[in-house]
């Protein structure tokens, strides 16, 4: 016993894997790169995806979209914020990650995360307010009546950005499932692992499988086959530098995916609507009112 | 005995069209830098309408800079200031209604019936609308103080030449842009008559720029370094090859693109309204809508007596003369376009779908298709696939509303569609899984300012039209 306590308890490492279609696979390349932190410490072994697992991630997505865009906004709504309470619960844990991998203080990287809660929890709140904040009816001249709403776009590819592991990551995965949309998220490629340990985070939170793909390796090789995927609709491409950004535009083309560009973002900063809208297609439906014309026809 | 139609031909003397005309640049009207000039014609005669200079690279650099330094004041204007310009055009274009409308169906060869009655009015109100929101841009949600973009760069199709203008132009200069718009080659003309509103308006010089030239002029004003911002309304091949080109600039850019409308009509629709829906949907503006209704899909229960109903229809159908009041279809735009339209409906008919045209005869000079179905048409049929952009619609069937949600959907477009019933729980089912940006429930072709207008998928993004138009304009970050 004394023996024991004396000896250093040797830690239990964790495999860290992809989150595609709700389950934890590896590569199915069977690579991994060495994941190291701000020192160049080696912290873990991270899957290195290829485009078979890109590929993947889209048709898990899209599987995932006919219900996920279906749901309530109040559902979605509840189920983000089921998604804050478990991440609320595993603080310590983003905590020590977000320190590796961005070198920052404990503290400071407490600071991190918690407005990474607050922000996941500011985008559950949205889900059943954009609607009314971007539609409405449309005053024509006619008897008409006629309605604009906000819809998904379907299927978004999201390339987050490289500094920010956490708090950059939940900036730009959750405008995108918070409005109705799928997404295949390729982490940041220094820093994966808190990514990836979101997807378990995500895996219970009754949020549904497929809804949030996460892949981690290299982001230019992840990306294109995503930016020329036909099944794909959206990519941000917030994690892209200016070159890598331009080809997978250009790629991106050739479906006429609607595309963000990178540009500078403060992410402790609170956000404005702009990556909520990004991925909404407006949906105009008309109908006639049946009103008395000057004929005096009636309805 | 049946009553003939006497002829009812609009008198074309209300508009004078010049011999030739320039280019619009700095509130001038000036020659191509390189002298080149193309003749338009009257697709319903085939008759030259007049010789129009030909906009090159130089000439798109010397309007983008006139743009450019307009900029500078124009944006600075008070919001009030700008709208009343926009309220000034908007008069004019009324005013001058008739003249624009006999000149748009000479040069265009739709019929006079629906420049007078659908495109003019809507022209008007696009700027009656837009200028109104020109004071107000601090109210329409996009922040505190919106700013404009800078210089857009704005290429339009032929087939609602005057129209496409207006939802390009007003939203652009109500923001505090200017602009530089390229018409199509073979409708320039109501877009130099506009030049000559803005003239009478008042506007200052550069604000507006018109050049008129090919896709060649087209694509030198959209990879232009000083342009800011891209709007185009054209096929999806093109407006590809434009998000190709912007790719990695700072441009935003907008697209109304291609379409493949499915017109649903279910066993309770009523059958006449619907028939008149269908033949608005596909046969207006000879079917070179964007979102025409190209693809009925009918329940297989009722699908003998509507198809009974609708060739009935159509074979009471004027085709003829634009210019007579009675004339429901017009001339093909372009001998391109008839080509283009006869080889995809020889293709149909290669295919295996069957072909049916109504009774009517063709003029001999000018281009004409009439108009026609083709029925026993599989989603694989190239009819069913492609956009034709011309008086053809293909019959498709379905038995449940899946079913027919499934194969509306089954398009890489995503513009437009209708849906027929009398239930309207299965409306607004119906309505809501469609992927396509404007649905219209018993009724079809549609448009109105506040009215945003735009497509899924393939069809482009952004959105023209109502507070949703702005955004194109203005730099919402």
């Amino acid at each position: 016993m004394s023996d024991k306590s004396e000896q250093q308890r040797l830690s239990v490492f964790k495999t860290y894997k992809l989150y595609v279609g709700g389950k934890f696979p590896r590569s199915e390349s069977g690579r991994v790169y060495e994941v190291t932190d701000s020192k160049g410490k080696w912290l873990a072994n991270a899957p290195l995806s290829s485009r078979k697992d890109a590929r993947d991630a889209v048709v898990a997505a899209r599987k995932a979209f006919g219900g996920w865009s279906g749901a309530t906004a109040y559902n979605r709504g509840q189920i983000l914020y089921r998604v804050a309470e478990m991440l609320e619960g595993r603080r310590d844990q983003f905590t020590r990650e977000v320190a590796d991998a961005e070198g920052l203080s404990k503290s400071k990287a407490a600071g991190v995360v918690d407005a990474t809660i607050d922000r996941w929890v500011w985008y559950a709140g949205w889900t059943d307010k954009i609607a009314q904040v971007v539609g409405g009816g449309n005053p024509v001249a006619g008897p008409f009546f006629n309605l604009s709403s906000p819809e998904p776009t379907g299927v978004v590819a999201v390339l987050a950005p490289q500094e920010s592991s956490f708090l950059g990551l939940v900036s730009v995965v959750a405008p995108v499932i918070a409005t109705g949309n799928t997404a295949i998220v390729v982490a940041s490629e220094k820093s994966p692992l808190p990514a990836l340990s979101l997807g378990e985070v995500l895996a219970t939170s009754d949020l549904p499988g497929g809804v949030v793909n996460l892949l981690s390796g290299r982001t230019a090789e992840i990306a294109a086959p995503l930016a020329a995927h036909q099944d794909v609709n959206a990519i941000d491409l917030a994690g892209a530098d200016d070159v890598l950004a331009k080809e997978l535009e250009i790629a991106a083309a050739d479906n006429l995916k609607r595309v963000l560009r990178p540009q500078p973002v403060d992410y402790t900063a609170t956000p404005g609507t702009e990556r909520l809208t990004a991925f909404l297609e407006t949906k105009t439906v008309w109908h006639p009112t049946g009103s008395l014309g000057a004929s005096g026809s009636s309805y | 005995m049946a009553f003939e139609y006497a002829p009812a031909p609009e008198s074309r003397s209300i508009v004078d069209i010049a011999p030739s005309y320039g280019l619009f640049i700095d509130g001038e009207f000036v020659e191509a830098a390189d002298g080149k000039v193309f003749k338009t014609v009257s697709p319903s005669t085939e008759e030259v309408l007049s010789e129009v200079a030909q906009a090159g690279a130089e000439d798109v650099d010397r309007a983008v800079k006139a743009a450019r330094k307009a900029f500078e004041k124009w944006s600075a204007l008070p919001g009030s200031e700008r709208a009343k310009y926009l309220f000034r055009i908007a008069r004019i274009i009324q005013e001058r209604a008739r003249e624009l409308a006999v000149l748009e169906t000479l040069d265009n060869g739709k019929p006079i019936k629906e420049t007078r009655d659908a495109d003019l009015p809507l022209v008007a109100a696009h700027f009656f609308y837009y200028a109104g929101w020109a004071d107000k841009l601090e109210h329409a949600g996009f922040g505190a103080a919106p700013r404009p973009l800078g210089v857009a760069g704005q290429v339009i199709p032929w087939n609602f030449p005057l129209l496409m203008l207006a939802w390009k132009i007003a939203p652009a200069l109500a923001t505090g842009n200017t602009v530089v718009l390229k018409p199509a080659e073979t409708t320039p003309l109501s877009a130099l008559f506009f030049a000559d509103i803005c003239r009478q308006a008042g506007l200052p010089k550069g604000v507006v720029n018109i050049l008129p030239g090919y896709g060649d002029t087209g694509a030198s004003l959209v990879a232009h370094p000083d342009v800011n911002k891209v709007a185009f309304t054209g096929s999806t091949a093109v407006g590809k090859e434009i998000a190709r080109t912007v790719a990695g600039s700072k441009k935003k850019l907008t697209l109304e693109l291609g379409g493949k409308g499915a017109n649903i009509v279910f066993d309770d629709a009523p059958i006449d309204q619907a028939v008149e829906g269908i033949v608005n949907g596909i046969f207006f503006n000879q079917g070179q809508v964007c979102c025409a209704g190209s693809r009925l899909l009918v329940q297989e229960s009722i699908q003998d007596e509507l198809l009974e109903s609708l060739k009935r229809r159509l074979s009471t159908l004027r085709l003829g003369d634009p210019l007579d009041k009675n004339t429901d279809i017009g001339a093909i735009n372009s001998a391109e376009q008839l080509s283009r339209i006869t080889s995809l409906v020889e293709q149909g008919e290669a295919e295996g779908a069957e072909r049916w045209s109504a009774p009517c005869e063709l003029p001999s000079s000018g281009y004409w298709f009439a108009p026609t179905l083709f029925m026993n048409v599989t989603q694989a049929h190239t009819v069913a696939r492609d956009e034709i952009f011309g008086p053809v619609l293909s019959v498709l069937s379905f038995r449940t509303p899946d079913e027919a949600v499934a194969k509306a959907n089954n398009t890489p477009y995503g513009l437009s569609a209708g849906i027929w019933t009398e239930k309207g729980s299965r409306i607004l089912a119906v309505a809501n899984k469609l992927r396509a940006g404007v649905i219209w429930s018993n009724t079809f072709n549609k448009f109105d300012p506040t009215s945003p207008f735009g497509g899924y998928k393939e069809s482009g993004f952004g959105r023209e039209g109502g507070r949703h138009g702005l955004e194109a304009y203005l730099d919402v970050r």
